[in-house]
């Protein structure tokens, strides 16, 4: 187990210092996921590696981790509360258009690609 | 008397402790309410650590001494995903080419409709640059806010809002709209509500935690490019 946190950490850090270094805009720790997932791949990593088993853990409680800067929404409170209408309207409404747009894109292209495999 | 509130405040002790407490009233509210979509842990926890900072006279910046210590550990949950992404590999070669036109396709429909929207709905110009990049997940949408002239504090609080709505209607959402396909609605979530979304696809089902992981990393992405481009021709 802590050899798999060592490991996530490391990760961690080669991807901040990537996202840095090279001055592109994608998180750090996203750059150490997509670094990771290769190494997994390459290695053909098996269910025993501590680095799946910690991730496991800490995935399974992965809300946990967003309580802190979710309990910062109560700060902006007065501010939310002054311009309600366009900030819950568009919040809202473009969270819908977003999620709609790629889900039945998604949809539709995987469907359309399954209907010529056969 | 003062003392010990003094200690309280500066010490991690109290925000790590509060924080547990909240989560751990979450995870019990989601059992007793058999799993209902609105008793989402990380929302339950909010409504409970809130009004106790309030009551205990305690601000949210000394909240953070402790409550860092937990947020902390978001970067390496983070690196994380790439467990899920790993055990589902073998759907990703289908799945590339819908992902590269879905992904940036919903990018650039969530920031014009962030945008556009407060507009219509009488915001200011500066509440249209802190909305644009909210589908982002937050670090990134806090830079590209400061890039382009939005209110970066608040971008923060639209992120996680955008993120504790995918978590609690997400799903339900799709389930109106039959969009049934495992990867379908991991992306999807991934595209509008990050990591909170991932949360919850990750408690739903493994192939929409893995997708729903990815297409968080891939939306940053195309945000930081599209909502400069928006903003220069709708701003």
């Amino acid at each position: 187990m802590i050899n798999g946190l060592v490991w996530l950490l490391v990760f961690q850090t080669v991807g901040e210092l990537l996202a840095r270094g090279l001055d592109v805009p994608v998180p750090g720790p996203v750059i150490g996921m997509l670094l990771l997932f290769v190494a997994l791949q390459l290695r053909n990593a098996p269910e025993s590696a501590g680095v799946l088993r910690v991730s496991d853990a800490m995935l399974r409680h992965l809300q946990l981790l967003f309580v802190p800067p979710a309990v910062g929404i109560i700060t902006y409170f007065a501010a939310i509360r002054d311009d309600a209408v366009p900030m819950v309207g568009a919040l809202v409404g473009s969270w819908l258009a977003g999620l709609v747009t790629v889900g039945l894109l998604v949809t539709l292209f995987t469907r359309r690609r399954g209907g010529a495999e056969k | 008397m003062s003392e010990i509130h003094d200690f309280l405040r500066t010490s991690p002790l109290a925000g790590v402790m509060l924080t547990l407490l909240g989560y751990r009233v979450g995870l019990e509210v989601k059992k007793l309410t058999h799993h209902h979509p609105l008793a989402q842990p990380v929302l339950i926890a909010v409504l409970v650590i809130g009004p106790l900072l309030w009551l205990l006279d305690v601000d949210y910046d000394e909240y953070l001494t402790g409550g860092s210590v937990i947020a902390f550990f978001l970067g390496p949950a983070t690196v994380a995903l790439a467990v899920p992404l790993h055990r589902q590999a073998h759907h990703l070669r289908k799945l590339l080419l819908p992902m590269l036109i879905a992904i940036p396709v919903g990018t650039v429909v969530s920031v014009v409709t962030g945008l556009l929207l407060v507009r219509a709905l009488g915001g200011d110009h500066e509440l249209e640059l802190t909305m644009a990049p909210k589908s982002a997940t937050t670090p990134i949408a806090i830079q590209i806010t400061e890039q382009v002239g939005g209110i970066a504090a608040m971008v923060a609080v639209f992120t996680i809002a955008a993120g504790i709505l995918g978590a609690v209607a997400g799903p339900t959402v799709m389930n109106w709209l039959r969009i049934r396909d495992h990867r379908a609605r991991g992306l999807a979530m991934g595209a509008v509500s990050h990591g909170v979304g991932t949360s919850r696809s990750l408690h739903d089902h493994p192939t929409e935690g893995a997708f729903a992981g990815l297409s968080m990393g891939l939306t940053a992405l195309a945000t930081s490019i599209v909502v400069p481009l928006v903003v220069h021709m709708l701003g």
